[in-house]
């Protein structure tokens, strides 16, 4: 009963999403209600969702094996949190929890949007019922996440034992809010296109939307980072995994879209630009869908599908992005100009900072694509790697990071005023750090080496806009700015640091063997079982020791029944200067035990410098959001 | 000098344009040397594999052959893709699902005398994974 109910609200939102677009283009008649009508349809459209994926929930929960998607995927003795989480572990609920998010953000929008004209605000919300409709087709078409199967098996085969961890429940729901989320940036640039309204009025209405769709990516990512991290055992932060690429595409196109819309709103600059990276964006999002649900990847994020589902969303996004590029072009000619201002200023800093994330998009989306379009043209099966987008990515990431370091100080529209003793404290610091490691480190690669000094430099420079303020009258919106600016200084720093410095070992060892890696003595006391809920495991315990501190470390070999599968759950012990990191392996015929071990200096900052970026997010959207209200009383109390 | 607004969407313009470029140039010159290609055994019977480059194997793992030397890290096994089969040998913890008679990729370079040396094995996490080429060659058969 449960699944059907489901099936009929995904059916009810479409038919809604279908009214809403109807609504917005004008066929309702009536004016001036019919705003209020829009708004009622897409906070509707939004509810009836959601119900659809609290019915998907609910015969997870219940691991009613009739519905196929759950016999598939899902086990009866698995514990609740994956029984919950495991809705979105799979290609159908994944796709649910993507269009809800699509239809939430919309009837967010309908709820609380009021900085929009009437007329803007209607067409915004036709194009994101626009967007939901396609998607609700696909769901309903090629991806019927409520199909019964029959007979009924006894049980379920199983969520793959990668996901079977606490990550899985908040990594998706918090990437997709910021994938989604870009949705509404999506929209409204439709919508100012159409309503020839581009200006900062828009981009003011823009920016709250695109910041908190922002600092959920910029978690997500981070959080998603650490999981990839801890549980594949292989001592890696980022593998240039086509699926994390997709994630990181929208993030580039998001933080320029960030900056540009600052010029916008404050100086009316890069109108057409800031459109098209609104559109971009999302865009972008929409691409990264389609590579990871299209099934032409197979990787841990890519569960399978049937590559028909590919033409489809490949129709989609043809749809979608083709025809707001169209509309784009069409409309480009009638933007008008934005305040001029000149080469060394802050708007030229932020069009710097824009280029640069443009050409390092760039960059990922053709070493992304490239393999997918080589094998369709020639046949030939390529892959493209680590090496690639190391070597091409990284260096412009530092050139930008260095950028960082000067445009914050620099004055709207044109300074003229010497430029030297302002960037000084944070290019003496770097110039230092360089030399330091010259002669202290002299056998790092050059990455990491430049890596350290920019991103040391990078912490003084990202405090200066404080400097010469009151530290009470600064705006949030300021010190945001400050902490996510340092926050990439601290995830650089961490990024080279663990590149730099890491030392690894890799060891066949008996009870009793002892084995260096970095300041720490590892000795290997014993391998024990383990049981679990749904799994049993060996479990190896190991005595780390350094100077006076000891600690055990216990990484385990997980054996799953459902489905039969073997991970490796490695054993990670956090110290304010690093982490070690311990992975058990196979047992020889000879009783040996293989085991590898890294120690990993200041790894941590990677992912609290994210986490900092996000929280930099979160500070400038409520100082924005409480100086709007502020000055809407404002307003009322002068009409008053 | 401010620049005039009729220039300055001129500039931004090329600007853009330049970055675009840029960045296609930066990545067609990455991805000249840098493109790991992927190749199965029966590239690598056929003679076509360089030797010292580094590239992506991928196939199954052959049932039976999956040998552990004395030193107890270091494992060996030959890949097949139905047709052809390459030795590979590996110095390492192999990844979780790796077995015999699952898809593997091997990420390594073929040394002169056509023993694949891997750096990096990754298992493919879903068992109903097959290396891409799999299921053109079933369905040719």
């Amino acid at each position: 009963m449960i699944a059907e109910a489901g099936l009929a609200a995904l059916w009810l939102a479409a038919a809604l999403a279908a009214l809403q677009l109807a609504l917005a283009l004008g066929l309702g008649g009536g004016e001036g209600r019919e705003i209020r009508t829009v708004r009622a349809v897409a906070l509707a459209q939004g509810l009836v969702t959601t119900i659809a994926f609290a019915a998907l929930i609910a015969v997870f929960l219940r691991s009613d094996m009739s519905v196929l998607l759950v016999a598939e995927n899902s086990h009866s003795q698995k514990p609740w949190l994956y029984k919950f989480a495991g809705t979105w572990g799979n290609h159908e609920g994944s796709m649910l929890l993507w269009v809800t998010v699509l239809a939430l953000a919309g009837a967010v929008v309908a709820m609380f949007e009021r900085r929009l004209d009437e007329r803007t605000l209607s067409v915004s919300l036709g194009a994101q019922a626009a967007l939901a409709l396609g998607f609700f087709a696909f769901l309903l078409i090629a991806s019927n996440p409520f199909e019964r199967l029959d007979p009924v098996p006894i049980d379920g085969r199983g969520l793959n034992p990668l996901l079977q961890d606490p990550g899985l429940a908040f990594h998706p729901p918090t990437l997709y809010l910021g994938y989604v989320g870009l949705s509404v940036a999506f929209s409204i640039a439709v919508g100012g296109l159409i309503r020839r309204e581009v200006g900062p009025a828009i981009a003011r209405a823009m920016r709250p939307w695109v910041l908190a769709a922002w600092i959920m990516l910029t978690l997500g990512i981070t959080a998603g980072s650490y999981w990839a991290y801890y549980e594949l055992g292989w001592g890696g932060w980022w593998f240039w995994d086509p699926v994390e690429n997709a994630s990181l595409m929208p993030w580039l196109a998001a933080t320029a879209l960030l900056h540009s819309i600052n010029v916008l709103a404050a100086r009316g600059g890069l109108r057409a630009w800031t459109m098209m990276l609104a559109l971009v964006a999302f865009s972008m999002s929409m691409v990264g869908t389609f590579l990871v649900r299209s099934g032409i990847l197979t990787s841990v994020h890519s569960f399978a599908v049937d590559p028909t589902r590919g033409a489809f969303i490949l129709a989609l996004l043809a749809l979608y992005i083709g025809g707001a590029l169209t509309l784009f072009a069409f409309r480009v000619a009638h933007v008008k100009e934005g305040a001029p201002f000149e080469i060394v200023s802050r708007e030229g800093g932020l069009v710097a900072n824009n280029l640069l994330l443009s050409v390092i998009l760039g960059i990922v989306f053709v070493g992304t694509l490239y393999p997918l379009v080589a094998e369709a043209l020639t046949g030939e099966k390529l892959s493209v790697g680590p090496p690639y987008f190391n070597s091409v990515a990284s260096p412009l990431a530092l050139i930008l990071a260095a950028l960082m370091m000067i445009a914050p100080q620099l004055r709207w529209r044109r300074d003229s005023a010497p430029l030297l003793s302002r960037i000084a404290p944070g290019l003496l610091v770097a110039i230092a750090v360089l030399l330091a490691g010259f002669i202290l480190f002299p056998a790092i690669t050059w990455l990491p080496r430049l890596g350290l000094a920019v991103g040391a430099g990078l912490v003084p420079a990202s405090f200066q806009p404080l400097f010469g303020r009151s530290l009470r009258r600064t705006p949030l919106a300021v010190w945001g700015m400050v902490l996510a600016h340092l926050g990439v200084a601290v995830a650089i720093l961490g990024m080279a640091s663990d590149s730099a410095f890491t030392s690894e070992r890799l060891a066949a060892a008996r009870p009793g063997d002892r084995i260096e890696v970095g300041p720490w003595l590892v000795e290997f006391r014993s391998v024990m079982p383990a049981v679990g809920p749904n799994w049993t495991a060996l479990e190896a315990e190991l005595r780390a020791s350094r100077g006076s501190g000891v600690t055990i470390l216990k990484p385990q070999s997980r054996y799953f029944a459902e489905p039969p599968t073997t991970t490796n759950e490695a054993a990670i012990e956090t110290s304010w200067n690093g982490q070690l990191y311990a992975v058990v392996g196979e047992q020889d015929g000879q009783g040996r035990w293989q085991l590898r071990l890294w120690w990993k200096p200041f790894v941590t900052l990677i992912w609290l410098g994210g986490f900092l970026i996000a929280l930099g997010g979160a500070i400038a959207l409520l100082g924005r959001t409480l100086r709007e209200r502020r000055q809407r009383r404002h307003v009322e109390e002068a009409f008053a | 000098m401010i620049v005039r607004p009729k220039h300055q969407r001129l500039i931004l313009l090329s600007l853009a344009l330049f970055a675009l470029m840029g960045a296609v140039l930066l990545a067609m010159w990455g991805l000249r040397d840098r493109a790991a290609y992927f190749v199965t055994p029966s590239d690598i019977a056929a003679g076509t594999t360089p030797p010292d480059k580094a590239m992506r194997l991928g196939g199954m793992v052959e049932k039976g052959s999956l040998r552990r030397d004395a030193d107890g890290l270091t494992i060996r096994f030959t890949v097949s893709d139905g047709r052809a089969i390459t030795p590979v040998v590996y110095r390492g913890i192999a990844p979780d699902l790796f077995r015999e008679g699952s898809g593997v990729i091997a990420e390594g370079r073929l040394n002169p005398v056509g023993l694949f040396v891997a750096d990096t094995i990754l298992a493919k996490h879903d068992e109903r994974y097959m290396p891409p080429q799999m299921p053109d060659r079933a369905a040719a058969k």
